[in-house]
């Protein structure tokens, strides 16, 4: 079976920079939910701007192989509509743009390239509706201009919204809990469990141990110096909870 | 030639009297000799068949155009103007149009299909003649129809003048005198033609006053005349251009906008501009240099300019108001946009006298390419406008690096009381706001239009609504091939 994500010793630096990821290897299967955690500087911002595809980025070594196909030569906008979804860290504001309008141009961008067909406005707020419930999200965020004036949480719960919209195969959520008090983490890691499924994977790079006690991971790495320095199942999770993970950056 | 000139000699040197019949000979030049003397002054004035009153307005223009110079302050690059190279009457050419829809260029269609331009209405922009394609004769006497039954006045320039000379006689030029600037003067004396309305005391006008004047665009001229009177209590809502991509084999285009409003009136005048704006290589490309003016004379009186110029290679036009009436109220939203070698330089004036005026200014400038975008703006307050009110917001949005965005604001204040604010920020569509769009699927269009259209949603939605669509879909159309 064609693994969904399969990362092959990745390196790549910020164009006309150093090199920041020093040959990643890592294997996604859909369904699964995987934890890639790591100090500062480690490289996980770079990790997950590469696989979305932003510009500024250049890969020096290695491919990254989406659903067997090496996705390089695909623009961030293309890979996004192949099924790439990516939770950012810092959610920018688009003022004057009105969140619900701003979704179904990106819902129905997708639907065109899979040749589904677009959603009309009516059946376009019934599928939000259906999301909202599913979340148990508030429609006021709905009615504002993308990310204007949200709070940390809300900004994050927006994504998730979005996620839940979007329907990605492949969602990698780049550090979601920075900034959340516990509750407001509670509510987004319920989003995020509640959107698990077989034809899913998920990818959560995060710095902190508590996100994983929420989001359970079937697999969690940990990133240092450019480098995956360890890996492992469910016990390893349980194991840094114990240890932390200081001591395996030292061995990097 | 030298025939022709002594019968419009004849005709004019009569005196008064032949006008008002009529003329008995017929001119039968279409087309008025390069060049402008008060001879072309005369020969404009009698293919109109115009009272003599209106001939003796215009050369009195014509010989204050003459002691004029062309100014040169503005922040633009102007190419010389041969004045005397160019023609001043035309006769509206209809047998040379397409004969269909099949005759026209595919790619004008395919604009039109972008900016979502009501099938019905593409023949006619694409100049067919418009008997040709639909039954034009009923469209416009039910709109004239429904307008008559309420006192309204909305016909053009021309008809006007013949119809309603007092109406006509008593306002014209008393906003923008003859000798405002060089371009009011020149137009002043060799306008062509335009629209005129009159809205009674107490009549709201039902519709926008727009529809039935775009099926006539295609024919309408360089030198537009435009005189709007909405008496007490009267509101009108009047929309002047339209969408779609336009050309001219002329390239200066110098009208004249007056809006009168009377106590408790309200003028909303919208304009969509997308005049030819030159190659990418910034050659040809209309000048598009105008002279707009609202007086709110009355008490509580109110006049609301909207403009989304996105054509021309130069846009030179500051829509003002002049805020005679104690608690008048004057607006102005615009977005101009400055893409490959466009120039702007637009702005407004709002000149508060009565007191407890109130003005309100949002400025959009987006350049693009080599695109350069100046806002002027004056604010001025009288000794007279105790408590008087400004609010300006200035943005200008810059794409690429070779574009420029330039702001000259003038504050001058002369009552302590008056209340003037002025906000302004210059920004970029940053790569953050793009990545994010694209990062949820929207093409690198996608992103910079929806972006775009954000950033001037404070305006755009001043607009008509049936206009507000199309507009932005015009600034996609404009901003194509902006990014990247």
């Amino acid at each position: 079976m064609t693994k969904l994500l399969e990362i092959e010793n990745l390196h790549a630096r910020i164009a006309g920079g150093r090199e920041i990821l020093k040959g990643i290897s890592l294997a996604v299967n859909a369904g699964e939910v995987h934890a890639i955690m790591g100090p500062n500087g480690a490289g996980k911002s770079t990790l997950s701007s590469v696989l979305a595809g932003k510009p500024g980025y250049e890969v020096t070594a290695g491919r990254v192989l989406y659903n067997g196909t090496d996705i390089s030569p695909l623009a961030a906008d293309e890979r996004a509509r192949q099924g790439i979804f990516l939770a950012f860290q810092y959610p920018v504001e688009i003022p004057g743009v009105n969140n619900t309008y701003f979704l179904r141009a990106a819902l129905n961008a997708g639907r065109r390239t899979r040749g589904e067909l677009e959603l009309d406005a009516a059946q376009f707020l019934k599928l939000v509706k259906q999301k909202l419930s599913l979340l148990d999200l508030k429609d006021d965020l709905l009615k504002r201009p993308v990310n204007v004036g949200f709070s940390g949480g809300e900004k994050k719960r927006n994504e998730i919204f979005q996620m839940a919209m979007l329907e990605p195969k492949l969602a990698i959520l780049d550090e979601t809990d920075s900034g959340l008090d516990i509750d407001a983490l509670r509510a987004v890691a319920d989003g995020v469990n509640k959107l698990r499924s077989p034809g899913r994977a998920i990818v959560m790079i995060t710095h902190y141990q508590r996100l994983l006690d929420y989001i359970e991971p079937d697999f969690v790495h940990v990133l240092a110096g450019g480098r995956i320095v360890a890996s492992g199942g469910k016990e390893f999770a349980r194991e840094l909870e114990q240890t932390g993970y200081a001591h395996l950056e030292r061995a990097a | 030639m030298s025939a022709h000139l002594d019968t419009i000699e004849q005709i004019t040197a009569g005196g008064g009297d032949s006008y008002k019949y009529g003329f008995v000979t017929e001119i039968d030049v279409d087309t008025a000799p390069p060049g402008l003397t008060e001879d072309t002054v005369r020969f404009i004035s009698a293919k109109k068949q115009e009272p003599l009153w209106l001939l003796e307005w215009r050369l009195k223009a014509f010989r204050r155009w003459q002691t004029m110079q062309q100014p040169d302050w503005a922040r633009l690059n102007i190419a010389p103007i041969d004045y005397q190279g160019a023609t001043y009457y035309a006769a509206p050419k209809n047998a040379e149009g397409p004969k269909s829809l099949d005759e026209v260029d595919p790619e004008l269609l395919k604009t039109y299909e972008k900016l979502g331009i009501p099938l019905g209405e593409r023949a006619a922009l694409a100049g067919i003649a418009v008997d040709a394609v639909f039954d034009s004769v009923s469209v416009a006497t039910t709109f004239k129809d429904t307008l008559a039954a309420q006192g309204i006045i909305f016909c053009s320039f021309g008809e006007a003048v013949r119809e309603h000379p007092d109406l006509v006689q008593k306002y014209l030029g008393s906003v923008v005198p003859q000798g405002d600037n060089f371009f009011s003067a020149l137009n002043s004396a060799v306008f062509s033609d335009g629209s005129f309305a009159y809205i009674p005391p107490g009549v709201r006008c039902p519709m926008e006053l727009s529809t039935y004047f775009r099926i006539n665009q295609a024919k309408s001229g360089q030198f537009e005349r435009t005189l709007l009177i909405a008496d007490a209590g009267a509101y009108v809502s009047y929309l002047e251009g339209c969408t779609a991509p336009r050309r001219d084999e002329n390239q200066l285009h110098a009208a004249v906008v007056e809006l009168i409003a009377l106590e408790g009136a309200e003028i909303k005048y919208s304009t969509v501009q997308n005049w030819y704006p030159g190659d990418e290589n910034g050659k040809g490309g209309i000048y598009n240099f105008v002279t707009k003016r609202g007086a709110c004379r009355g008490k509580s009186s109110k006049i609301s300019w909207t403009q989304v110029e996105t054509g021309s290679a130069i846009t030179w036009k500051y829509p003002s108001c002049i805020l005679e009436g104690e608690d008048s109220v004057g607006e102005f939203y615009s977005v101009a946009v400055t893409s490959n070698h466009q120039q702007a330089d637009t702005g407004t004036k709002m000149i508060h006298l009565g007191r407890n005026s109130r003005s309100t200014i949002i400025s959009k400038g987006i350049s693009a390419g080599h695109g350069q975008n100046t806002y002027r703006g004056a604010v001025k307050i009288m000794p007279g406008a105790a408590a008087a009110r400004n609010y300006t917001q200035c943005d200008s949005l810059l794409i690429g690096k070779s574009c420029g965005a330039h702001a000259i604001p003038y504050i001058d204040t002369r009552n302590s009381t008056a209340r003037v604010e002025h906000e302004a920020t210059a920004s970029k569509i940053s790569d953050e706001q793009l990545f994010y769009c694209l990062q949820r699927g929207l093409t690198p269009e996608e992103s910079v239009s929806l972006i775009v259209n954000g950033f001037c949603k404070e305006v755009l939605k001043e607009l008509p609504m049936e206009f507000a669509v199309e507009a932005q879909k015009l600034l996609s159309v404009s901003l194509e091939g902006a990014v990247g």
